[in-house]
């Protein structure tokens, strides 16, 4: 049970007791999937995040909030590298995926982001057809051998994001030609078809109406316990509605890390109350 | 009283109404009792002065040719030109030696009927300039009275000068719609006349090219203006050698630019490219003619091919290729840069390469507009005059073999119209057909590439 002290931030006043009721719910499995520790992310001289600790869990959904500008997209961004693509970002600490840095030299980031894949703000399907929106992760990664293999990934990873019996009968229709809500569950498919460990995901239902969110919200549910899921989210309803562990973030500093139970009910921390109620943000 | 003058005189007389109108307004304004008037006092000013201006200036348009008839008809009126000859070009030359020297253009006469005549032109001129200063400075005075009877507080003089913008612009805006179907007009027009003298069979179905300036003119042999060779050697040279280097390595450069260069390298080379699209094409023209045709049949003869053209085709289309480069860069590099950054963090997130990316993303995605970007170019490529005219042959040969001498539409054009030929010629005539093919076949190409570039735009907005 050492590890969990680990969920919670160091020095919080919160560690014990997010300690003791990780004991609690008893599903602990020992070592997080991912842990971050010490990050900080600079664009340039400015510094975005402040040493920042964190793991992620496959067995819980990790929400991000906070204000924005706060950074959690930068963080979750440098979660599998995508802010590489940003020439004047740089990041120090250490963040592991299974033990590994995945900044150290070795890394290759094109297999990193294989097991770490992200789903975007906005829909961002590609302008082919649905079946090659999903079928492109796994063509580029050799996942699938011949046609029929492909079909299999396309027609699994489908269902698992709930969209097969929408879209099986027009596979070959333009994936930008779908609703928005269905476009976003494409991108997941899409992201899951690569088998991935980790689904990071940047606000994912900001874009969509009610409805969408909802069922996107299912999925995530769904997909809890299969793959490690961290989501950043502006809505606290969401946060609170989808995962178990929240962290909450404040200019750039990682303010308060725990059960979201805890975080919404009990805070530790003023600022989280003051944002969680409204006061500011 | 000369034109100049004149334009000085309306223009302050303009300048002046600007003033006072400006400053009555302004009264008015002072006048009223929350200041409020219903146009700002500087669009009464232009108001007045765009009434005094505009119809003294269109008078003056009207009355310039006008003058020049009235001065011409009172000259010939008077007993001096009873000795005029008839007709014809001396009577021409006489009236516009007395006028030069009525007008002090030229010092005396040459021609002694011409002397009797600058009496009268002196008067004439005289008289009608100063009718012609009375007519403008009353025109003046009418509109500026117009303008300052309606120069009240409740008169909207801004939505007025505002209707008045509006239709100059309309009619700038109109000049080359005009201008494109004048153009079109006449092309069609003598078009016609030479689908009268030759068959539009035989000149488009036709394989054999050798119009004959010296043969008859009413009886044309129309087995001599089949055009296939001239169409075959422009599609060869603008659409297939000059496109065969220009797409590689235009969507390469564009790649590169887009993608993968570095800002300092960008901001070198995006110039340099420019640079090259600006390059006058008769430049273009003596490198292709005095550097790279004689290097191509170097080439050729020490490849053991006997007997090859300095005038060859490949030479005119490789240079061409080399000029059409920046247009298909530049449209690709925007292309590509208007894919959205999302769908390219889609792949990259997916573990895609960025090469990967760029070939099954970004690209495809941009290809409508890469594929408008290169129909422009081949519109702009069959459309090139200079380079072909210099470096490509006269001669219409249909063949498939680049090495040899090949001739275009825009060169026959240049031929045909260069000559001492009569434009009542089939052999004149023919190049109005040719340019009129050449016009409906690039402004399709460009109206195809605009519905793609619109609808690819719409795509992502």
């Amino acid at each position: 049970m050492s590890e969990t002290a680990d969920t919670t931030v160091k020095g919080s006043p919160l560690a014990s007791q997010a300690q003791k009721s990780l004991a609690d719910e008893n599903v602990e499995t020992g070592e997080p999937k991912m842990r971050a520790r010490g990050v900080d992310v600079y664009y340039g001289n400015k510094k975005a995040i402040d040493s920042v600790d964190i793991d992620v869990y496959t067995e819980y959904v990790t929400a991000f909030i906070g204000p924005s500008g706060c950074g959690k997209s930068t963080f979750l961004r440098s979660l599998n590298r995508m802010n590489d693509t940003i020439p004047s970002a740089r990041v120090t600490g250490t963040i592991e995926l299974d033990g590994e840095d995945i900044y150290a030299s070795g890394m290759d980031v094109v297999q990193l982001r294989a097991r770490v894949g992200m789903v975007f703000q906005k829909p961002n399907p590609f302008p082919k057809s649905i079946y090659d929106n999903i079928a492109y992760g796994p063509k580029i990664h050799g996942l699938a051998e011949g046609k029929q293999d492909l079909d299999e990934v396309v027609e699994k990873s489908l269902r698992r994001a709930g969209l097969w019996e929408e879209v099986k009968d027009r596979l070959t229709d333009s994936g930008t030609a779908l609703s928005g809500g269905q476009q976003q569950r494409l991108c997941i498919a899409r992201a899951i078809a690569v088998d991935p460990e980790v689904i990071l995901m940047d606000e994912p239902c900001s874009a969509l109406d009610p409805i969408a969110t909802a069922k996107i919200e299912e999925l995530i549910d769904e997909l809890r316990g299969r793959y490690g899921i961290v989501i950043v989210t502006h809505s606290m309803q969401q946060a609170a509605r989808v995962s178990q562990r929240t962290a909450f973030f404040h200019l750039g500093n990682l303010v308060e890390y725990g059960h979201t139970s805890d975080i919404f009910t009990n805070p530790a921390e003023k600022r989280t109350q003051d944002y969680i109620t409204g006061r500011y943000g | 009283m000369s034109v100049t003058t004149l334009i000085l005189l309306v223009l302050g007389l303009g300048l002046a109404g600007w003033l006072v109108a400006r400053s009555r307004a302004a009264m008015f304004r002072r006048a009223s009792a929350d200041h409020r008037i219903a146009a700002l006092p500087v669009y009464h000013g232009w108001y007045a002065a765009l009434w005094i201006v505009v119809p003294t200036l269109l008078f003056a348009l009207v009355w310039m040719p006008i003058s020049e008839q009235l001065i011409i008809q009172h000259v010939l009126a008077s007993p001096a030109a009873e000795n005029l000859p008839a007709f014809g070009m001396q009577r021409e030359t006489v009236l516009s030696e007395a006028r030069m020297v009525a007008t002090g253009a030229a010092p005396g006469v040459f021609n002694q009927d011409a002397a009797a005549l600058v009496g009268p032109f002196e008067e004439a001129i005289s008289r009608y300039s100063v009718i012609g200063f009375v007519v403008t400075l009353l025109v003046a005075g009418s509109g500026a009275a117009f303008a300052f009877l309606r120069l009240k507080p409740d008169f909207r003089a801004r939505t007025r000068v505002e209707r008045m913008v509006l239709s100059t612009l309309l009619i700038a805006s109109l000049v080359a719609i005009l201008t494109t179907l004048g153009i079109l007009a006449s092309l069609v027009f003598e078009t016609i006349r030479f689908f009268g003298m030759v068959s539009p069979v035989d000149f488009l179905l036709g394989t054999n090219w050798s119009p004959d300036p010296m043969s008859s003119a009413t009886n044309p042999d129309g087995s001599r203006y089949g055009a296939i060779p001239l169409f075959w050697g422009t599609l060869f040279i603008g659409a297939i050698i000059a496109m065969i280097v220009a797409i590689p390595l235009g969507m390469m450069s564009a790649i590169y630019l887009n993608q993968y260069a570095a800002p300092r390298v960008r901001t070198w080379i995006k110039p340099a490219l420019e640079v090259l699209a600006g390059v006058p094409t008769v430049v273009y023209g003596y490198f292709a003619a005095l550097t790279v045709a004689p290097a191509i049949r170097d080439i050729a003869l020490s490849l053991g091919i006997s007997n090859p053209s300095s005038e060859s085709a490949l030479a005119a289309g490789l240079v061409m290729g080399v000029m059409i480069i920046p247009f298909v860069s530049s449209m690709a590099d925007d292309s590509i840069a208007a894919v959205p950054q999302a769908m390219k963090d889609g792949s990259l997130a997916m573990g895609a390469t960025q090469n990967e990316t760029i070939k099954r993303v970004l690209v495809p995605a941009a290809l409508p507009g890469i594929v408008a970007g290169i129909m422009l170019a081949i519109s702009r490529a069959i459309g090139e005059t200079m380079i072909v005219v210099m470096a490509a042959s006269f001669a219409a040969n249909l063949s498939a073999n680049p090495l040899e001498a090949m001739t275009t539409v825009t060169v026959q054009i240049v031929a045909l119209l260069t000559g001492e030929g009569s434009f009542d010629h089939p052999a004149t005539l023919a190049a109005f057909a040719l340019g009129f093919v050449l016009f409906l076949v690039t402004l399709v190409l460009n109206i195809i590439a605009l519905r793609v570039v619109k609808r690819f735009r719409e795509a992502y907005e």
